[in-house]
């Protein structure tokens, strides 16, 4: 996969979704992917968190992934 | 005087039991007291404020605490949880309150310099209160604030040579018991099965790749002492091919009283003459074993490795000599469907380095998981929602009997196109030279 095609795939679709939601499973990147595998996509995205584009909310249980700064929890934590 | 009064937690202290009530108001005192000076990071009355807040809880029948946040360390996407309150004017000491998971040692063997140095790093930069150990093993860390959580992951990783655990949709920390380093029980070597995947699949522990949490546990035998079976959602329990061995003289002096039993375990009551007909044969779940005329066989093709006969006399029986392990999969806790306890995928392989037959299996369940899992569906819930079959299919092992768990419930068979000669496809044409329209 394209790094850089990926990523754009990627920030599109958040950006489609800001409206309504801020978080997203693993699962719903994978969809964006048909003809990849999950692994590739779990790397994509993990790189994105590492390069500070994306971050992940964890319940503890499960990992969500968002854009940074995106939704509320930061603010209402008084954590940014 | 405590900070809030707690009647109804105050009530948990009056029973039998050790209480937490009892040690968070030791800790909530030591660290008023703060003889050994610690400059304290996090707030000092932080266990007054958990008392409050679990009182208040109490009280109002519904937790006080919201679920999960952006908490972590540069780079992992686990081992820390966040955790807020929302009371934070009531109860500001717990306005954050993080757990951290930190990767426990192998068969969770300490010196007392380690354990000296991480109380110490919790009274500074923590609340000073532990849970040694989280069901999954971890050390976890109980309570402290965002800004801590740098810090705290440089000393645990530069001073003291340890890492974070896993949570999330991670690879959760890999446990094992203490096997070969203590037990002769052990079929192979635990920590360093535990240890050699630990390290190579360190993506997957700190980097969300999957749809759920993912557990491994390591068991040296089927005692199971890290309790594999039920917890781990790919259990290794070792186990051997051969016989079980015999010691004849220590089974007469067994018989003879003159070596307890279960290496005197029981030792606190007195039980009666040990009865060995009583006590070991009858009580085989297989009943593969005899004692006649003082002397003990074994059917060993019927025994199933429990263990009980070699608990109850270790010196005289002792696991045979061609040692492995069976793979087990898809134990989990009630949340969906209820508890499950592994099923036997792999019944023996041999546990050699660089156990790329073990990596073999694991990376065929990942994959397939990966791509057939639903969001928060365990490994246990998809192998019942697509079938042991599937499983197989996709760990490319061939179905053998002890795959069977029942006899069949459902009568009807059906091929697959690759099953049958020719496939689907039929020539119309050839068809109609037989059968007229
Ligand atoms: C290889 C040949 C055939 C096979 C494998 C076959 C199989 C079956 C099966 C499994 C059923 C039960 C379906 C159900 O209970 O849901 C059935 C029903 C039936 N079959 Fe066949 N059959 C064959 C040939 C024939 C022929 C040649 C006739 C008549 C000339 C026939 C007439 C019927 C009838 C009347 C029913 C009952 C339908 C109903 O109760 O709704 N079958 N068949
Ligand atoms: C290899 C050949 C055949 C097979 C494997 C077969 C199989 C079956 C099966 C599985 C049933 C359903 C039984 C049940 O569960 O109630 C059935 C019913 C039936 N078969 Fe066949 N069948 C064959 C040939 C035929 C032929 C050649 C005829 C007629 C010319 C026929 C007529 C029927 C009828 C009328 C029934 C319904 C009986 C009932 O409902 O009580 N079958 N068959
Ligand atoms: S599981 Fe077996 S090998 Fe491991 S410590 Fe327990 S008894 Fe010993
Ligand atoms: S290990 Fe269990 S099944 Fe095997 S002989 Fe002993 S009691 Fe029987």
């Amino acid at each position: 996969m394209d790094k850089e095609a990926g990523q754009k795939t990627v920030l599109d679709f958040l950006k489609k979704k800001s409206k309504s939601k801020s978080k997203f499973y693993l699962k719903d990147f994978n969809a964006l992917f048909p003809e990849d595998k999950p692994r590739v996509v779990k790397n994509l995205v993990n790189q994105m968190v590492q390069e500070e584009i994306l971050e992940y909310w964890s319940s503890g249980s499960t990992t969500l992934y968002g854009k940074k700064g995106a939704g509320k929890q930061a603010a209402a934590e008084h954590e940014d | 005087m405590a900070k809030h009064a707690t009647p109804l937690l105050d009530q948990l202290e009056s029973g039998p039991w050790p209480s937490f009530v009892s040690d968070l108001k030791q800790e909530a005192e030591s660290r008023a007291k703060n003889e050994k000076g610690v400059e304290h990071q996090i707030p000092q009355d932080v266990c007054e404020d958990i008392l409050g807040i679990l009182e208040l809880s109490y009280k109002h029948g519904r937790t006080h605490w919201k679920h999960g946040g952006i908490v972590g360390v540069f780079g992992y996407g686990g081992g820390v949880i966040g955790r807020y309150c929302d009371q934070p004017e009531m109860f500001p000491g717990v306005a954050h309150f993080h757990t951290l998971r930190i990767n426990q040692p192998g068969g969770k063997f300490y010196n007392t310099k380690f354990l000296r140095q991480l109380c110490d790093l919790w009274d500074f930069r923590g609340s000073g209160m532990t849970n040694m150990h989280g069901s999954t093993g971890d050390i976890v860390l109980l309570g402290t604030t965002t800004p801590q959580l740098e810090e705290i992951f440089h000393t645990i990783t530069h001073d003291m040579n340890q890492d974070l655990g896993g949570s999330g949709s991670n690879l959760r920390t890999p446990s094992d018991c203490i096997g070969q380093a203590r037990c002769e029980y052990a079929c192979y070597d635990t920590q360093d099965l535990c240890y050699a995947l630990t390290m190579e699949y360190q993506d997957e522990l700190h980097r969300p790749a999957f749809p759920y949490k993912f557990k491994f546990k390591f068991d040296g035998c089927p005692n199971c002492c890290v309790a594999s079976i039920a917890r781990s959602d790919m259990s290794f329990i070792g186990t051997w091919k051969d016989d079980i061995r015999i010691d004849k003289k220590a089974v007469a002096a067994y018989v003879g009283g003159e070596i307890p039993p279960n290496a005197g375990a029981h030792s606190g009551r007195d039980w009666g003459k040990f009865d060995i007909v009583k006590e070991v044969i009858n009580l085989c779940p297989t009943k593969c074993m005899s004692y006649e005329g003082g002397k003990l066989s074994i059917n060993n093709r019927e025994c199933t490795r429990c263990m009980h006969c070699i608990n109850v006399m270790p010196q005289a029986l002792r696991i045979g000599n061609e040692k492995g392990v069976s793979i087990l999969v898809g134990a989990k806790a009630p949340i969906l469907d209820g508890a499950q306890m592994g099923s036997l995928l792999v019944p023996f392989v041999k546990v050699e380095e660089p156990y790329d037959k073990i990596k073999e299996v694991i990376e065929a369940i990942w994959d397939w998981w990966m791509e057939e899992g639903k969001n928060r569906e365990r490994l246990g819930e998809l192998i019942k929602r697509q079938g042991f079959q599937k499983l197989l299919e996709a760990t490319g092992i061939k179905a053998i009997p002890q795959h069977v768990k029942e006899p069949r419930t459902n009568p009807y068979i059906f091929w697959k196109e690759d099953e049958v000669k020719g496939g689907w496809d039929r020539d119309i044409n050839e068809f109609r030279k037989h059968h007229q329209r």
